[in-house]
């Protein structure tokens, strides 16, 4: 069982977490802070194993994680998981993320937690190992997304219409709404602000499969 | 209301949404929590409005302020709402947002339960995909029981998409309500043969979290297991079986046996290191629990400890490590292993992880012998002076005392090179583990005799330097060997060298500034020292100088007196006293010292940590029964004196009553004399205590050896431990030289005979004598004391509730509540709705009452006979099917088949098919030369349970009770004639054969036919070949270099009146049709006369049955089927058929692979499915003694030629 999956920066400033398990807001807090403590000061060329696992669970529990960039991605584990498992598990994740994000970086998964979440959940449910073939999980998504998107565009339209029939006559109407559409239908808001090249590597693995 | 909405939507354009959320607080950085309570403002205004769009938009941000450690739960009622919205988009937001925050104790969890069952059974995949996913985070008992059956029905939903996260889901559902796993189990298996790999492996995934905590219960899977781990490709699934195999063998050692063929291939053929490494660790597993029995997997554990190696040797540091765990599971085993690579774990001691050093020590700990001891702790003492971080070190510390300790100091062969070491480490500084040290130090020193005196010396000196140890209180934890060293000189003070000096040091002012618990020791201990001082000058006829060290105890003792601490002060003020008292008997020159150091007399016994709670309860002793009845409840308090009074009195009469003869009397203080001698906590008297101390008879037994004083003892200054490293080898070698020298004499003595012997010969433990003869007095148990192990298990262990006999078969009262919905038609709704929870209420009651019904014993019976049976089909699987690489891959992989055949059948499969025989004439002496028969006999057993089990699962509620008698009367209680689905090939006075054809699972396309292979002559077969001549349609699947003529090899031989099975792979492609073909046997017949070739013709005959596999149906899907009217009809009458409904179709069922949908009175709907997926349905019904069948399938010329094939069949009943 997957206990927790947690994503944070090298600050420590959470960008995911997943409990499988309830834990009060405080305590996670404090379960992310601490995995970000044991975690941050160990070396680059280390192994990604870390029997730390006294904060979730018991001594039965692992911390696997790797380091991308500016990011940990941290699977907190119990000993029915293979460790080299789920190091493949985050390479695939992030590999995935690489491809609906199209180069992710940091910045989005900062703007699009929910994005990640649902990505997260077509991999993991529950604490189980859903898919774990990228492909699969990248159909998936996208059929999703096409699902939201066409509900989108209904609902949106349907009210832009409207919109533009009460606001006839007042001045700079058509360019507001148009502007409202961008803000409707943009998943791709932060693309903007750009802070130096932090996008993460996804460098080839001895591949699993 | 439409212009309001328009409205909401015009304000929601101009909402912060997620982003903006997340820009506003990173453009907050100094103020965060103040915008942040602002935002949350803003939503808490937004979820007010009716517009659910606005609504999702801030549930989603709430979801991101979740993540940043904001309570969220106050709006729990609002995301419900944005979960029930009928947008995906929405529905999204909203379950993601509960499965980051709901949990059980939620309150508003409960008002979900109608939603998420609309959503599950939602024509959008995507609905229910996403209903799934939030459930699993936050499922409670509650809605794991409401909506179990939902769930269940999803698990054979069309999408696999579907379907996958259904299966998972079931382990949460299993958690939260352990009642549904026995009704969902048989679904749960099935899927782990579904046609979709991501299903599969999730069935696999949940079935491996289950076995894990009960493994027991799942032993019975273990075939279906094997054979898909022969058979997937997929290693995410081998990964899960592998590692579920390793958690099963150390139930079943035999499964190991028969694993650890097809690991070793494993492990040479994979290339994903994952898969290696956890073969590897199931092969450990598998070599533990074989360890005892089979000492010839050698090859195995060599490969293992090899391979690892490699992993260890590897750059990558993952890798590194995990050869390190696991090698030091071979460690516990196989110790001798993983000994020859010392140096490379060594070497791992100085690697720049910290991980892997900490993983290099454990392996340390299992490596060390008497040989190495004092080398590798040398190293490990190095290693902690360098050491930079306190926890390492820390783990250095308890490190070195676990192996210097273990095994009861098995490998220590110098104890004071112990005590040093344990000296050398109080200097540590900043050690949490002070205790750990002082803990050590007493043990050796109350255990092994022998080393008293030079450990009360070197405590001395501790005392003496304790300002080094205690100059700072903050790093208190190592002035916890001042506790050990302070109770060591007391206890032993006989042994001191300079008492006086002890005692002084003990006395300084600067110790009352250690913790309370070490003063009052220190206190204590004193006393111990003044006495036995006190003695020495009495003896020695030194007054005053008896009287000085008197008064320098009153003088210094009040400083304890003012003690904070109570303990410290009451016993300081307690001797205080007391010494004051001896010095006015020393004034009047009366002779003390006997008398006080009488108060410290008597050896103390090492007790055993757990020896009070293995104290077994004496017969008859009944620790819950009341002494005095309690006082019951409505007795007035007025009263309640009265009655105890009145029973008091009772009692008293009752002793005086009988009247003892002498004779018994003596008796029973005999025998009480008896036990108090063996019990060890009762405190004996002894005659006198002076005589005792002086000869106790205790110590009489004990052999003291002389401490062999070639090494100076007077040790000036703390001593070092690396002296008696080279001291130790210097003994060695002497030994080893003496030992030469003897041996040379041997050796001239026995020539040549011993050369090989010796000139292998290495040092081994046995070897090395100790350097003191050391008497280690083990703990003290109780006698009688029970073994049992079991205080370590968690009363409150969640996993507990899932502990589950899965064989049993369903019982009526095990269904998963339904939920029905309200038919406005019928009058008696209200009832209807009542009716899961009136069941839920009633499920125990009803059980209960059933038991103490007359039934009971049948019941009982029935579940004798599961048992066995489930423990021999294993049995059977594990004896008596030929060796795996053999016939578990030639049922998938033909091509396969021969080539191992080749390789090895021939050989191995032999032996070990002999050495299966053997366990079984053991087991089984009159089955003895005709096991197929067992084997039918089982196959018989197995599908009668299958049928009861179908027919019990599907019924409806509102026929219960017609159904229970039917199942009471007749059903359960009338036998089922045996049933062999095995008929006879071809026979001569050599071989007999006998087949059965069975559909394959995973291709569509395939058959297999076990042949079962019966030697009836007295002599040997071999190169047993079989050939068949294809059809178009019908064809021998053989290796792939081989040509259509060849015959395929049996991958076995057959001593004489044995017999084994074979299987052969079929590829058909039409299956609407029965089919012949005609083919050969040709073998050798070897006897003492020579070798003959033999042939044997026979004809094949794939009836249209074998095409079909018992594929489980439930009714709605079934009425869903024959609705569909894709299906042609055909139907069949027998008539003159006799014997009862129930057998009737446990016949069909058996014969022609199908399985009972739903049964009512003498009608039964039963349903199948063909290898390529045509359906096929069946009405039953049964008439005064005619029986109509009605068919419906897919395809007619199927359905025509399965009726006529079943015509057959009833017509023989």
């Amino acid at each position: 069982m997957i206990k927790a999956i947690l994503i944070f920066n090298n600050h420590g400033k959470p960008r995911l977490s997943k409990f499988y398990q309830p834990y009060s807001e405080d305590t996670q807090q404090q379960i992310i802070r601490e995995t970000f403590h044991l975690v941050s000061k160990r070396d680059e060329n280390v192994c990604n194993f870390l029997e730390g696992g006294l904060l979730i669970g018991g001594s039965d529990n692992k911390l696997i994680y790797r380091h991308y960039a500016t990011l940990y991605f941290v699977f907190c584990v119990d000993s029915s998981e293979s460790e080299l498992g789920i190091l493949d598990l985050i390479q695939v994740f992030v590999e995935t993320l690489d491809k609906c994000f199209e180069n992710v970086c940091e910045l989005d998964l900062i703007f699009h937690v929910d994005k990640v979440h649902n990505i997260l959940a077509e991999m993991v449910m529950g604490g189980m190992v859903l898919e774990t073939n990228m492909n699969e999980i990248v159909t998936q998504i996208d059929a999703q997304n096409k699902l939201e998107k066409s509900e989108l565009d209904i609902f949106f339209f349907f009210f832009f219409f409207i919109y533009l029939y009460i606001q006839a006559g007042l001045a700079g109407a058509p360019a507001r709404a148009v502007s409202a559409v961008k803000n409707m239908n943009l998943p791709e808001i932060p693309r903007n602000i750009n802070i130096g090249d932090i996008s993460i590597k996804v460098p080839n693995l001895p591949s699993f499969k | 209301m439409a212009l309001k909405m328009v409205k909401g939507s015009i304000d929601r354009m101009f909402d912060k949404n997620l982003q903006d959320l997340v820009r506003g607080i990173r453009n907050h950085k100094e103020d965060e929590a103040k915008y942040i309570s602002q935002c949350i403002d803003e939503i808490k205004q937004e979820l007010k409005q009716d517009n659910i769009a606005v609504k999702a938009n801030a549930v989603c941000k709430l979801t991101y302020l979740q993540m940043l450690g904001y309570d969220i739960s106050w709006a729990a009622f609002n995301i419900i709402e944005v979960m029930s919205a009928s947008k995906f988009t929405f529905k999204r937001v909203g379950y993601l947002a509960a499965s980051q925050c709901f949990h059980e104790g939620t309150d508003v969890i409960m008002l979900t339960t109608n939603q998420i069952r609309k959503d599950l059974s939602s024509p959008n995949q995507y609905d229910t995909g996403v209903a799934l996913t939030g459930l699993s985070c936050f499922v409670t008992p509650d809605l794991a029981r409401d909506l179990a059956n939902d769930i269940m029905t999803l698990m054979s939903h069309t999408k696999p998409y579907i379907r996958k996260k259904a299966v998972l889901i079931m382990y949460k559902v299993f958690l939260k309500y352990p009642e549904s796993l026995r009704p969902a189990f048989p679904r749960l298996k099935e899927k782990l043969e579904d046609p979709d790999p991501g299903v599969q492996s999730a069935a696999v995934n949940v079935i491996c979290e289950l076995a894990r905590r009960n493994p027991k219960n799942y032993l019975s899977l273990a075939p279906l297991f094997f054979k898909l781990m022969t058979s997937s490709t997929n290693n995410w699934v081998l990964i899960k079986i592998i590692k579920l195999f390793g958690a099963l063998t150390p139930l079943e050692p035999r499964l190991g046996k028969k694993l650890i063929e097809p690991l070793t291939n494993l492990i040479h053929s994979t290339s994903a290191m994952s898969l290696l490494y956890e073969c590897v660790n199931t092969v450990i597993a598998v070599l533990i629990s074989l360890s005892s029995g089979m000492p010839n997997h050698s090859a195995s554990i060599q490969l293992c400890v090899q391979k690892l190696r490699i992993l260890i040797e590897d750059s990558d540091q993952n890798l590194k490590y995990l050869g390190l765990l696991a090698m030091s599971k071979i460690l516990k085993t196989h110790p001798k292993s993983v000994q020859s690579h010392k140096d490379l774990i060594l070497q791992c001691l100085d690697d720049k992880d910290e991980s892997i050093r900490l993983r290099a020590l454990d392996l340390l700990y299992g490596m060390v012998s008497k040989k190495n001891l004092m080398e590798i702790v040398k190293k490990l003492m190095i290693h902690v002076d360098k050491a930079e971080g306190t926890t390492y070190r820390d783990e250095l510390l308890t490190k070195i005392i676990d192996i210097c300790s273990q095994a009861n100091y098995q490998y220590i062969t110098n104890f004071e090179w112990y005590i040093s070491i344990l000296v050398e480490l109080t200097r540590l500084e900043g050690t949490r583990h002070g205790h750990l040290i002082a803990a050590q130090m007493l043990d050796v020193a109350i255990r092994v005799k022998a080393i008293r005196k030079f450990a009360v010396s070197q405590m001395a000196m501790l005392l003496d330097n304790a300002h080094l140890i205690a100059s700072n209180t903050q790093r208190n934890g190592i002035c916890e060997v001042l506790y050990a060293a302070a109770w060591i000189c007391g206890e032993f003070s006989e042994h001191l060298q300079e008492p006086h000096q002890t005692l002084e040091a003990m006395l300084r002012p600067k110790v009352t500034t250690l913790p309370g618990h070490i003063q009052a020791v220190y206190v204590q201990n004193m006393v111990k020292l003044y006495a036995s001082i006190l003695q020495q000058k009495e003896q020695s006829e030194e007054k005053e100088g008896a009287q000085e060290i008197t008064q320098m105890m009153i003088d210094r003792l009040p400083q304890f007196v003012q003690s904070a601490d109570l303990e410290v002060q009451e016993r300081a003020s307690c001797i205080l006293q007391l010494i004051k008292y001896i010095q006015k008997l020393q004034t009047k020159e009366v002779p003390v010292a006997e008398e006080v150091i009488a108060l410290f007399a008597g050896e103390l016994n090492p007790v055993a940590p757990k020896a009070q709670k293995k104290v077994p309860v004496p017969e008859g002793l009944d620790l819950d029964a009341w002494i005095n009845e309690p006082p019951s409840d409505s007795d007035s308090e007025d009263e309640k004196p009265k009655t105890i009074f009145h029973d008091e009195e009772q009692r008293h009469s009752k002793h005086r009553q009988p009247e003892i003869d002498e004779e018994e009397l003596a008796r029973r203080r005999e025998a009480r004399k008896q036990e108090q001698a063996n019990n060890p906590f009762y405190i004996k008297s002894s005659p006198s205590p002076q005589k005792r101390y002086q000869d106790t008879p205790g110590v009489e037994h004990i052999p003291v050896v002389q401490i062999d004083l070639s090494v100076p003892l007077k040790v000036p200054g703390i001593p070092m431990s690396d002296q008696y490293v080279k001291l130790e080898e210097e003994r060695r070698h002497k030994q080893k030289l003496e030992k030469d020298k003897k041996k040379k004499k041997q050796k001239k003595e026995k020539k040549g005979k011993h050369r090989r012997h010796n000139s292998l010969h290495t040092e081994s433990d046995e070897d090395i004598a100790p350097a003191q003869q050391v008497d280690i007095i083990t703990e003290e148990m109780p006698e009688n004391a029970l073994p049992s192990d079991e205080d370590d298990k968690d009363p409150n262990d969640p996993y507990k509730a899932l502990d589950i006999d899965l064989d049993k078969p369903l019982a009526d009262s095990e269904k998963l509540p339904v939920q029905r919905h309200r038919n406005a038609e019928t009058p008696k709704s209200p009832e209807k709705e009542e009716i899961p929870v009136i069941e839920k209420k009633s499920k125990k009651p009803k059980k209960k009452e059933k038991k103490h019904k007359e039934k009971e014993r049948e019941k009982e019976k029935k579940k004798e006979k599961g048992k066995d049976k489930k423990g021999e089909d294993l049995d059977f699987w594990l004896s008596t099917a030929p060796p795996p690489a053999s016939t578990a891959q030639s049922s998938m992989e033909p091509s396969v088949n021969t080539v191992m055949a080749v390789a090895e059948g021939y050989e191995e499969p032999k032996k070990e098919e002999r050495e299966d025989e053997d366990e079984d004439e053991e087991k089984f002496p009159e089955e003895k030369s005709s096991k197929h028969k067992k084997k039918k006999h089982k196959k018989e057993k197995e599908e009668k349970s299958k049928d009861k089990k179908k027919s019990k699962k599907k019924k409806h509620p509102s026929e219960d009770e017609q159904v229970e008698t039917i199942q009471n009367g007749t059903l359960d209680d009338e036998p089922l004639p045996p049933m062999s689905s095995y008929c006879l090939l071809a026979e001569n006075s050599f071989i007999k054969m006998t087949y059965d054809i069975q559909g394959n699972l995973q291709k569509d396309s395939q058959v297999t036919v076990s042949v079962i292979f019966e030697n009836k002559s007295g002599s040997f077969l071999k190169s047993m070949e079989l050939n068949v001549l294809d059809s178009l349609n019908t064809k021998m699947a053989r290796p792939e270099d081989a040509s259509v003529h060849d015959g395929v090899p049996v991958p076995f031989q057959l001593p004489p009146g044995i017999s084994n099975e074979a299987q052969f792979v079929f590829t058909v492609q039409s299956i609407i049709m029965a089919q012949k073909l005609k083919g050969t046997l040709s073998f050798i017949v070897k006897n003492d006369e020579g070798s003959t070739h033999e042939k044997l013709d026979f004809k094949l005959h794939f009836s249209c049955t074998s095409y079909l596999i018992t594929t489980p149906c439930y009714s709605d899907a079934f009425a869903k089927l024959l609705e569909s009217g894709e299906l042609s009809m055909n139907s069949i009458k027998v008539d003159g058929i006799s014997i009862s409904f129930q057998h009737l179709l446990a016949k069909i069922c058996f014969h022609h692979h199908f399985s009972v949908v739903e049964r009512v009175d003498s009608c039964a709907s039963m349903y199948s499915r063909s290898i390529q997926g045509h359906h096929v349905c069946l009405l039953v019904k049964k008439g005064e003694n005619s029986v109509s069948v009605d068919g419906k399938c897919s395809d007619s010329t199927l359905l025509s030629n399965l009726l006529d094939e079943m015509r057959e069949t009833l017509a023989k009943c």
